[in-house]
């Protein structure tokens, strides 16, 4: 949770405990939920019928902070006990560890709105499931910076794994990763085909790691490019989801198939066009020397994301629909969004209120 | 003009990458050239480069399992790409336990090197994974600009002591200050000094021999009838002289340097199968 966002809100309902985060473009969003047989005891408190469960979020890292060594921890550690205070405005960590010795941890929270994506794995037409293994293999040819990744169905019934190369980057310049999975890698397989999304790797990455040290299968729900994609990971005790914005493909009609559009490049063969020497042609008549090649492109830092952002409240009015040169949006949030815009009904519905409620 | 090769042993294929990666370390973007028989990774010393240079060469034979290449004409049977080494030891990075990687020169959109890594994979068919890594071809009328640099007139020629005592001296050093002075004589003594206001280091080291080159024409070389003891030295870039240094993964069966004084540090490399030479100008 800590990839994907600075607070971590903590929402015990009846059916568990909840802890959730979200990125600041809001485009990314995560929850754990725990059932109440993972705990010792759990008691959500009583919610009265004007009131709910109370629910806060307090700082990442202060609650990190906590649980700081997790290997010194399962040596001495035998209980934690979490206490939520809302008259003493404290959330209370004790760890009751060997030797009589108690750690009182007092993190200071701030109240605040149910945070809630609004998604549904039911509508999505596509599912993929796997360990997570296999897709941590996958992810390693790609560079730890590379930001976007474009997952869809390839050639030959098989699920193709590629970098995304951003518009403005010159596609002549970048290095273009590609691989694919072979449908009986995975556990389940369900691909409208043609379909594709691009999402980033960044949060994913995170969730890839705790699959694979939990040694649990992980589920790809996705549709359409601009709906979100969700990763869920299932268990007695634990349900996982993380939901990723997707960018929408607003040129694929116009693109080349090179870039991010739905035809990928054929599986490797060797038989494709080496046609160089109409270029050496061109080359030996041309006037100057070739273009250098361009260092590797890097990837756009997350402060593009709110600087789109910003963009967007400035286009008030505007037609509802994807507009051009917009990347990853906040579809799942509406956190610009006030009661008077015109809704984006006719591509994503407002979701959730803004739960900073600027 | 095409080109495709595939490297089907691990150890080859392991060795190969280790010699991008020092390519990688010493250039951002480089020459490679292909002929018949050997690569070559080249970069000429422009202003860009710092003034360094670089000439590494080695025998496709050594690597390749399969090498097929046509030129740019029959009476020129040679291929010149400028590419970024980094993106072609990252393809690699990822193949350590590959069935085969397949070079190929391709050009769909662009110039490209593709390279497809056959990886093992639970399932009926292997996993490929593709990196396109975009070249620049080099037209003929450039390929003066990159021709093997001839060896200096040196005055003193010794061989370096062991790389990573070296390699541990010059990391530290680089702590001190931007320049390194080498210095080194014809009795096998060699000193690297660093001068600040604050400080001054140096490191001295002895016993390194000093090889025997052969004087071509019978012509005498600045080396020849030279005092023993004397110092020739050369102040050079002490990052560009890192950069070599980490480079080298591997112990080189014969690394020495020729030192023109006060104007150019000359460093060959040589291993089995391939041999590195590294230019480093003096500064003023």
């Amino acid at each position: 949770l800590s990839r994907i966002g600075d607070e971590l809100y903590l929402e015990p309902t009846e059916s568990g405990l909840s802890l959730r985060a979200v990125n600041s473009s809001r485009s990314a969003f995560a929850s754990f939920l725990f059932a109440p047989l993972f705990f010792q005891l759990y008691e959500p408190g009583s919610a009265g019928p004007d009131t709910e469960l109370f629910r806060c979020k307090v700082h990442m890292k202060s609650f990190l902070g906590v649980f700081r060594s997790l290997p010194s921890l399962e040596k001495s550690v035998g209980k934690c006990l979490i206490l939520l205070k809302p008259r003493a405005s404290r959330l209370v960590l004790q760890l009751h560890c060997k030797y009589g010795v108690t750690k009182t941890h007092n993190l200071a929270f701030q109240e605040c709105e149910r945070l809630q994506a609004v998604f549904d794995t039911q509508s999505c037409a596509s599912r993929l499931r796997a360990p997570a293994r296999l897709l941590a293999e996958a992810v390693v040819h790609f560079p730890p910076t590379l930001a976007e990744v474009t997952m869809g169905a390839g050639p030959g019934g098989k699920i193709s794994l590629r970098n995304y190369v951003e518009d403005e980057a010159e596609p002549s310049k970048t290095m273009v990763t590609e691989l694919c999975l072979a449908e009986d890698e995975f556990q389940s397989v369900a691909v409208a085909p043609g379909s594709h999304i691009t999402f980033c790797l960044k949060e994913f990455r995170g969730l890839l790691s705790f699959a694979e040290a939990s040694n649990l299968p992980l589920t790809i729900h996705f549709d359409e490019p601009g709906r979100p994609v969700i990763f869920t990971l299932d268990d007695t005790v634990l349900e996982v989801h993380l939901v990723l914005a997707t960018l929408s493909d607003l040129e694929s009609n116009s693109q080349s198939p090179s870039t991010n559009g739905v035809s990928h490049l054929p599986a490797p063969s060797d038989d494709f066009a080496d046609d160089l020497e109409s270029y050496m042609a061109a080359m030996e008549t041309s006037e100057g020397p070739p273009s250098p090649i361009f260092p590797l492109r890097t990837p756009q830092p997350a402060k593009s994301k709110e600087e789109e952002e910003e963009e967007e409240e400035e286009e008030e009015g505007a037609v509802p629909g994807t507009p051009p040169h917009k990347k990853f949006r906040s579809l799942f949030f509406g956190s610009v969004m006030t009661a008077g815009r015109p809704g984006l009904a006719t591509t994503q519905e407002v979701l959730a209120e803004d739960s900073d409620g600027e | 003009m095409r080109f495709r090769a595939k490297i089907v042993d691990l150890a080859c294929l392991n060795h190969f990458s280790r010699i991008i990666n020092t390519v990688a370390k010493l250039a951002k973007t480089c020459i490679l050239r292909l002929t018949v028989c050997k690569l070559y990774f080249v970069l000429s010393d422009k202003v860009a480069n710092g003034g360094a240079s670089m000439w590494c060469e080695l025998s496709q034979g050594n690597f390749f399992d399969e090498f097929q290449m046509e030129g740019v004409a029959a009476e020129h049977n040679e291929i010149y790409l400028e590419f970024v080494p980094e993106n072609l030891w990252r393809a690699l990075k990822t193949a350590q336990n590959a069935k085969a990687v397949k070079i190929k020169l391709t050009n769909k959109h662009c110039p490209c090197l593709r390279v497809a890594v056959e990886l093992p994979s639970l399932s009926s068919s292997s996993r490929i994974v593709t990196h396109d890594i975009p070249v620049g071809v080099i037209p003929r009328r450039m390929w003066n600009d990159f021709r093997e640099p001839s060896v200096p007139d040196f005055d003193v020629s010794i061989y370096l002591p062991v790389l990573k005592t070296m390699k541990s001296v010059v990391e530290r050093m680089k702590n001190l200050s931007n320049f390194i002075v080498i210095e080194a004589n014809l009795s096998g003594e060699m000193n690297l000094k660093i001068e600040t206001d604050l400080v001054s280091v140096t490191t001295h080291f002895k016993d390194l021999g000093n090889p025997p080159w052969a004087s071509e024409d019978g012509c005498q070389s600045s080396a020849q009838g030279r005092d023993l003891e004397s110092m020739a030295e050369a102040c050079i870039d002490i990052k560009k002289l890192l950069q070599l240094l980490a480079g080298q993964q591997v112990n080189p069966t014969k690394a020495l340097c020729n030192i023109v004084h006060k104007r150019i540090v000359h460093f060959i490399l040589l291993h089995e199968e391939v041999s590195l030479q590294y230019f480093i100008p003096a500064v003023a």
